[in-house]
């Protein structure tokens, strides 16, 4: 097998299909590495040694037998511990769902599969995909495979940890305000927050409904885009899933960027604080202007107010999921002497800080007296930003902006000041309000040697031009060719 | 010193409703934390929203029906291996009314 383990998905593929390798040893060397690397990186909540190489020996079977492959044949994944996987244990990184089988695939999951993907387990998270650390996890800290003493973002920090680390050549995450941008950021690969609806939310345990979307993860922005298809598309189990098929993602990378007209919000660039990334959106932007895009300036007046908004909006929603955690159905019981206390009990056990604490905000939000000022606010103001983005797409094609205030923070460094890890959140929140869809690829790395991540955002259903435009950043900037340097 | 936006006593109120318990040190940590969140939110105050329509759905559509067809649903046993107590084929759950029998 050549370029192992840091093949791109399609050689993968190619390798197998052509016969040079079985699905089988591919796998097998993936799951090797994950087992050698993961003490010290805590990606994997569980590696799923005998599914791995059951569906590697299918692929391996299917090619033997002449039958047509699909386009992730033997394709090692990771996927992230809150998508439901029938028979695999699927936490959340919670110790109320610390054993919890689900007896049914997610949508993406079943995609995944008919697509010929190798899942090779489950990866870490911040608790219920609450967190931008994954210091939120019950179970253990990811370690950013660039800085080991730095957060790889969260919340789906074991999955931009894997791909970063050479584990996997793709992974799955989810993303309600940033949560597969921000990590993806931090450990420098590419990860697509699709438009609301356009992946089936099926088989993912809510946080904010009205927020939570499925994205994929890799390396390369083409790897991104290919995973976007197989996982895009109409699914009628989930009410808010758009009646709408997948895109011409992977064709959209080799569209140039030629006459595109790519925004760029002035006012947050240049109050950027964090002179290595000020430099590098200002170098993609040079780059993409070099390309032939057309930058023209815009201003998204109302971002400033995103943090509050979705802070009472997404707990608000949480507080209302999460209360079926209740040791009554499913996952944790913590017996009590009555009904009352049973609830009380188990919930108190099995959740985390950060948890407790949206549920609690979100709860207060949403009580007498408080809706008003707080929940319907935010959702007014909700609109403000929206509108904003109305306003800039009439004069642009994609928003820029970077994806992070900073590069990856210290592990430890925010844990004990909630609102400060919060305010972090500033550039990726406002897309996730507004429902629209966005990507984070590298723009490259800072003076200490830290991935640096640049986010575009484009109207609903446009993420095709999300493609193209990252792909003109990862050939101009890209870290494709480098390699995490705190990998042994 | 200002008012605080949330109190200790508002805490643990919503603290019932949510069906979390806190300890002592527990509840006056998250009031505080809760207190220096809700201070920040302030800022939306400086926004005179009165006229603007909330925006509960980012991407509007419409709520489908499915077609009234009969389906598989999810296997039994399976289930129910996930309950924490299960008998007879079905949740076993706490005692919520007393019987004289």
């Amino acid at each position: 097998m050549s370029g192992f383990p840091w093949q791109s998905a399609f050689e993968v593929r190619e390798q197998v299909a052509a016969g040079s390798v079985s699905a089988v040893e591919v796998t097998r060397a993936y799951l090797a590495r994950a087992e050698a690397l993961n003490p010290t990186l805590s990606c994997f909540l569980t590696i799923d040694h005998e599914g791995a190489l059951a569906a590697a020996a299918q692929v391996d079977h299917k090619r033997a037998a002449g039958e047509a492959l699909g386009p992730l044949a033997g394709v090692p994944i990771a996927v992230k511990d809150n998508l439901c996987t029938r028979g695999v244990r699927t936490t959340c990184a919670s110790k109320i769902l610390g054993e919890y089988i689900p007896p049914y695939d997610a949508h993406v999951v079943e995609a995944l599969r008919a697509s010929g993907a190798v899942l090779l387990g489950k990866t870490n998270l911040d608790e219920f995909a609450m967190g931008s650390s994954n210091e939120n996890s019950a179970f253990a800290n990811v370690h950013n495979p660039w800085a080991l003493d730095r957060a790889p973002g969260g919340s789906s920090g074991g999955s931009a940890a894997a791909t970063a680390a050479g584990l996997a050549p793709l992974a799955l995450g989810s993303d309600t305000g940033g949560s597969v941008r921000q990590p993806a950021a931090f450990c420098g690969i590419t990860a697509i927050k699709p438009t609301y609806g356009r992946v089936s939310r099926y088989g993912l345990v809510a946080f904010a409904s009205s927020l939570d979307q499925v994205g994929p993860m890799a390396r390369s922005v083409r790897e991104a885009s290919q995973l976007l298809e197989v996982v895009a598309g109409h699914d009628r189990r989930d009410a808010t899933s758009a009646e709408r098929g997948t895109g011409a993602y992977l064709a959209a990378c080799d569209r140039g960027v030629n006459g595109l007209r790519v925004g760029v919000v002035r006012d947050l660039i240049d109050g950027l604080q964090d002179a290595d990334v000020r430099a590098s959106v200002e170098a993609a932007l040079g780059a993409l202007e070099q390309e032939g895009a057309v930058l023209v300036d815009v201003a998204l007046p109302h971002a400033k107010h995103a943090v509050s908004v979705y802070y009472l909006i997404a707990t608000a929603e949480a507080s209302s999921n999460l209360a079926r955690f209740d040791g009554i159905r499913y996952g944790l019981r913590v017996p009590g002497k009555d009904l009352t206390e049973t609830y009380t009990n188990t919930r108190a056990e099995g959740f985390g800080p950060e948890v407790r604490r949206r549920i609690m905000l979100g709860t207060y939000a949403l009580s007498a007296g408080y809706y008003d000022a707080f929940y319907l606010k935010a959702q007014r103001v909700r609109t403000l930003i929206r509108r904003d983005y109305d306003m800039a797409f009439e004069r642009c094609d994609v928003v820029c902006t970077p994806t992070t205030p900073t590069p990856a923070f210290a592990l430890g460094e925010k844990t004990s000041d909630p609102l400060e890890m919060y305010l972090a959140d500033i550039f990726t929140l406002p897309p996730s309000l507004a429902g629209l869809p966005a990507i984070s690829t590298p723009s490259g790395l800072s003076a200490g040697g830290l991935p640096v991540g640049l986010q575009l955002v484009a109207p609903p259903f446009e993420e095709e031009v999300l493609c193209s435009v990252s792909q003109a950043v990862e050939d101009q900037c890209g870290l494709l060719s480098k390699r995490p340097a705190a990998l042994p | 010193m200002a008012d605080p936006k949330i109190t200790l006593e508002q805490v643990l109120h919503v603290a019932k409703l949510a069906r979390l318990t806190l300890s002592d040190q527990e509840a006056r940590q998250m009031q505080e934390q809760l207190d220096a969140i809700l201070g920040y939110m302030e800022g939306l105050d400086d926004l005179d929203v009165s006229e603007v329509p909330p925006t509960f759905h980012s991407i509007p559509m419409d709520a489908p029906l499915r077609p009234d067809v009969p389906e598989r649903c999810s296997d039994r046993a399976e289930t129910l291996a996930q309950a924490p107590a299960s008998e007879a084929g079905g949740y076993a759950v706490p005692l919520v009314l007393e019987v004289d029998s």
